[in-house]
């Protein structure tokens, strides 16, 4: 490699310089061409959301006839669209406030029990010695890579049926009605998130200095002691990592909400009503647009809030497979 | 225009119960295994104590049970992951060689139907097209986006637009899409973007979605938007990582920034590259939400994991349903096992 040369002759150093200005001509070119492409992709890449949520600020009848676009030259504004979507009466309304709720009812648990168990799981497998740890971190690492399709039909066989072994009952039936289902809708979001859950906080909490869990065990403290005010602790920008992760897969999840929530208005979420709406309704634009809106905007702000956390997570553990 | 709170009720006071459940679960585990271990050390203090009041040999104090802790701290992860994931997958195995109401054998049954039937075998096309085509489209537009905007002004902000899709739903993502392409007849006003483009450059608008195999890829389009973000933030991570001094030593041999592109920063990168194309191809095989609701697999363009609800939730054929599943499965093994492999590779590297 060469390095600067003082030496060289005057000529020489002459053309040195005038590649150097050529260069510096031409970077400036690349980077236009640089700022221009990226721009034209940020452009693509923003248009979609911004017309939609335009749209969902015009009079119904204006949405059905003309473009957004046209809102610039000739803007109505009304926030109707989202009033009706949310707490409208009629059926076709959307009544989206209920939904909206059960979104909160079911995300806030489901994120919460498996950063739980997970960490847990995570601490035994990285610090505590037990014959057979290595096998029982591939077997989990391994699970990863099942789709959850193939735990669904048997897993809502699980819920509505019980377990029975030879005649005996080990499980009966759930039977759960209305908003009970919740219930299932956790369980089943906590069971899939595990695989992955546990490969992450592991990354994290393997991490931590040998050293400090050594001297808090010759200082005589036991596992949950040191889990509770050494490791929790230092692993919180995990568990944050995790838990947006976690957050923003529950919130926008629609399979596994349609199987084990169903589309009824006590239990189904935001995506599982929308999803049906798109279908039934395609061309109410003026509450599918206020409506994707409404759906969009819890995660956006946990996620633009949480930006920094959600990226580490991303870089440290691939991505949920 | 009512609220009413009566409807709302019930489903907090069965969020607060999931709380309280969660509390007493998580809490008592803990409390359990902090209270148990003090009890056996007291036991063991009064036995000593005993034992030299009486003259009698002291007790030999045991081993602290490691197992005992780790069977604890594992027992509810394990407890659910067989219950939620092992169990059923097996289970989930074997249905797909039952029948629809999974009561007889049917060997081979459901596989034959899966490549005979012509419209699953569109079904399995339209999967592959998405595989081939989402995991290189997001990558490319991804990594030419984090080169792009690498050590420019307002890189953040700018990274941020291309990210944000992230955390929008496939759902809304998908109304937002519908909306790109929403159609009115001809000589009315159009309110979808890309018809408006086609009429504003003389051509007529299109019914987009009803149209194959050209809607196939509008939704993978959809798909490639949600994805670019995550391939821009994993690559641009990774071009950041390459060593200062290479990158100044290529610039003091003067590479032209092609060069050095081809060079120095896909070399560099290529793990990254390889694990980001990976991960994009698992996610794509499973794609459901955006098929269900754009078209709802109709027109021609259902994937695997949309046509196995199908079979399974709507039309109760489980057996059918299950062979699909079993299908995903072993199409996503081969990826699962080249990507670890390439981390374990980069690990040892």
């Amino acid at each position: 490699m060469t390095t600067t040369t003082p030496t060289l002759p005057a000529g020489a150093q002459a053309t040195g310089k005038t590649t150097t200005t050529a260069g510096r001509v031409r970077k400036r070119l690349n980077s236009r061409t640089a700022t221009l492409i990226s721009i034209v992709i940020a452009v693509f890449w923003t248009i979609p959301t911004f017309g939609l949520f335009v749209s969902s600020f015009r009079p119904e009848n204006e949405i059905k006839t003309t473009g957004w676009w046209t809102f610039f030259t000739n803007p109505q504004f009304t926030l109707e669209n989202y009033q009706e979507v949310l707490f409208g009466r009629s059926s076709s309304s959307g009544q989206l406030a209920n939904y909206f709720i059960n979104s909160l009812a079911i995300t806030i648990p489901s994120v919460l029990f498996p950063i739980a168990f997970a960490s847990l799981a995570a601490y035994a497998l990285a610090w505590i010695n037990f014959r057979g740890r290595d096998w029982a971190y591939i077997a989990i690492f391994a699970l990863q890579i099942v789709p959850l399709q193939m735990a669904l039909v048997p897993l809502l066989k699980f819920f509505s049926t019980g377990v029975t072994l030879g005649g005996v009952t080990l499980m009966p039936a759930w039977d759960l009605v209305d908003e009970q289902k919740f219930a299932q809708v956790w369980f089943a979001h906590t069971c899939f998130a595990l695989p992955f859950a546990v490969f992450l906080l592991h990354n994290f909490i393997a991490q931590l200095p040998k050293d400090l869990m050594e001297a808090a065990r010759v200082d005589g403290a036991t596992h949950p002691k040191i889990f509770r005010t050494i490791v929790l602790p230092l692993i919180t920008p995990a568990l944050a990592a995790f838990g947006i992760f976690q957050f923003l897969w529950v919130w926008n999840d629609l399979l596994v909400a349609l199987i084990f929530a169903g589309g009824s208005s006590e239990t189904a979420p935001l995506t599982v009503r929308l999803a049906e709406m798109a279908g039934s309704r395609g061309n109410e634009w003026q509450r599918l647009t206020s409506g994707a809106f409404v759906s969009i905007v819890v995660p956006l702000i946990v996620f633009l809030s949480l930006q920094r956390y959600f990226v580490r997570g991303l870089l440290a553990g691939s991505v949920k497979g | 225009m009512e609220f009413d709170f009566a409807d709302v009720q019930p489903k907090l006071l069965m969020l607060l119960y999931g709380l309280i459940a969660f509390a007493v679960v998580v809490g008592g585990l803990l409390l359990l295994l902090d209270a148990v271990p003090s009890y056996f050390a007291r036991r063991h203090e009064a036995q000593l104590i005993a034992a030299a009041a009486n003259g009698a040999p002291l007790p030999r104090r045991r081993k602290p049970r490691e197992g005992m802790f780790a069977f604890f701290f594992l027992l509810p992860a394990v407890l659910l992951l067989m219950i939620g994931l092992v169990v059923p997958a097996i289970r989930t195995t074997l249905l797909s060689f039952m029948d629809g109401g999974s009561r007889n054998w049917v060997g081979l049954d459901n596989y034959a139907w899966m490549f005979s039937d012509s419209s699953i075998i569109r079904v399995l096309i339209n999967t592959l097209v998405w595989v081939l085509l989402v995991p290189l489209v997001a990558t490319a537009f991804g990594l030419l986006y984090a080169v792009m905007v690498d050590k420019a002004r307002f890189e953040s902000v700018a990274k941020s637009l291309i990210f944000m899709p992230m955390a929008i739903s496939f759902v809304g993502a998908a109304i937002i899409w519908k909306f790109v392409y929403a159609y009115r007849g001809e000589g009315q006003d159009q309110i979808g973007l890309l018809n408006q483009i086609v009429v504003s450059l003389g051509g007529e608008p299109k019914q987009w979605l009803l149209e194959s195999p050209l809607n196939t890829l509008l939704l993978i389009v959809i798909m490639v938007w949600i994805q670019a973000g995550f391939a821009m933030v994993v690559l641009s991570a990774a071009i950041k990582a390459i060593p200062a001094d290479i990158v100044e030593a290529a610039r003091l041999d003067g590479v032209t920034p092609w060069q050095m592109f081809w060079q120095i920063t896909m070399p560099s990168i290529r793990p990254a590259l390889i694990v980001v194309v990976v991960t994009l191809s698992i996610a794509t095989l499973k794609v459901f939400d955006i098929v269900r609701t754009a078209t709802n697999g109709n027109y021609d363009t259902s994937v695997i994991a949309n046509e196995m609800y199908n079979q399974a939730f709507r039309y109760g054929q489980n057996g059918q349903g299950s062979a699909l599943a079993v299908f995903l499965f072993v199409l996503v093994i081969p990826l699962v096992i080249y990507q670890i492999r390439n981390l374990r590779q980069q690990r040892e590297g």
